[in-house]
């Protein structure tokens, strides 16, 4: 059972962000922009997997097979080579510049200063521009407080990973803004 | 010197969302609602425990910037805040407000480590949902913008007194989007 009840009974981090719509629009504005704006030199599947990848090192179910799926989807992967990828990308046959990026991401996951210059160095020596490192590293960033906002408040959501699988099609479609049912009004006075 | 190529001389996230306004835009927007939107929680107390996160994870621009937006916040009470950060639960804030700092401190080890004992201990304090709802989100918030300015290595003042007017800004204007300088 969530932590407090949020008046409606939609899963994973659908279920705070309803609650409390004003904090949720910008939210899911981010998550919209960094995660399936065209302008991006990063793919989308790249970037759904670095969210992925962060989610696993937060140990967060939800946003873990949430954005696992989205990548699968983009990537062309099933969910058990997401899973090889969240566990092992360093000898996955990605190219050299995401194995760069994804050690960045994973440094931010235990804290912005555990980000080195050498872990920098590499990811530019890769071909890494300064837009994808930003992007990178906010992302990581994103993905710890999104997965801090669904586990902190206790959220439940469908175990089965099929489940994510299913819905990452229609996401990827529609993408995050409009992702929250309509909310029902909380008194905030 | 930052990773990437932010402007000169402009501290901290505010030379990160003028690299890229894209983000930066709702980064501030999200910020300005919580800190300052409605919440059964006083802005004064929500930017201690933004500082108490901050001040956590080790992030000095951060807990630097927000402990003077709190101390302005506070006005004759303004050394609750340094109170708070040496040991919260010997300051004389609310013994509700004690409780949701714990649960503020779980929060920024990992959204997992809340468990059902600190969520009764902050409601037999008085804690509502809202409250619950509004500090794990404030905590898991600055768990973003610390990792943020620190994972790029964004210009940090060094001395406290540089953030004496971050601080006053942030109480009396609230958070809006740096404006990039024109080019002369």
């Amino acid at each position: 059972m969530a932590h407090i009840d949020f008046k409606n009974n939609e899963p994973g981090i659908r279920g705070p962000m309803a609650y409390s719509p004003e904090t949720a629009a910008p939210m899911n504005q981010l998550a919209e922009i960094l995660l399936r704006s065209e302008n991006n030199s990063l793919s989308k599947g790249e970037r759904e997997l670095i969210g992925t990848y962060v989610s696993y090192l937060n140990d967060c179910f939800f946003c873990q097979n949430v954005h696992g799926a989205m990548a699968g989807h983009y990537l062309g992967c099933d969910i058990g080579q997401i899973e090889d990828l969240k566990r092992n990308f360093v000898h996955s046959d990605i190219s050299d510049k995401m194995k760069a990026l994804l050690t960045i991401a994973g440094s931010v996951q235990k804290g912005g200063r555990f980000v080195t210059d050498e872990q920098i160095r590499i990811a530019k020596a890769h071909g890494a521009i300064d837009k994808e490192i930003h992007d990178t590293v906010l992302i990581a960033a994103a993905f710890c407080m999104f997965n801090r906002y669904v586990d902190g408040l206790a959220t439940t959501a469908p175990r089965d990973p099929q489940f994510y699988v299913n819905r990452a099609p229609m996401r990827a479609e529609h993408g995050y803004i409009g992702s929250v049912a309509p909310a029902v009004a909380v008194d905030h006075s | 010197m930052a990773y990437i190529n932010v402007p000169e001389g402009v501290p901290g996230i505010r030379s990160l969302v003028m690299f890229r306004p894209e983000t930066g835009k709702y980064l501030y927007e999200l910020a300005q609602v919580l800190l300052r939107g409605p919440s059964p929680l006083t802005e004064a107390e929500r930017e201690m425990i933004a500082t108490f996160v901050s001040h956590r994870n080790n992030c000095k621009f951060c807990a630097g910037s927000h402990a003077a937006a709190a101390r302005c916040l506070l006005g004759d009470e303004a050394k609750l805040m340094d109170d708070v950060l040496v040991n919260y639960q010997a300051a004389a804030i609310s013994e509700k407000l004690k409780a949701l700092l714990t649960i503020a401190g779980k929060v920024q080890i990992l959204g997992k480590e809340v468990r059902q004992t600190d969520i009764d201990l902050a409601r037999s304090k008085g804690a509502t949902d809202l409250d619950i709802h509004d500090t794990v989100l404030i905590a898991a918030t600055f768990s973003m913008f610390n990792r943020y300015v620190d994972g790029l290595a964004s210009l940090t003042p060094e001395k406290d007194s540089d953030y004496v007017e971050m601080g006053k800004r942030l109480a009396e204007k609230g958070y809006s989007v740096p404006q990039q300088q024109p080019i002369q």
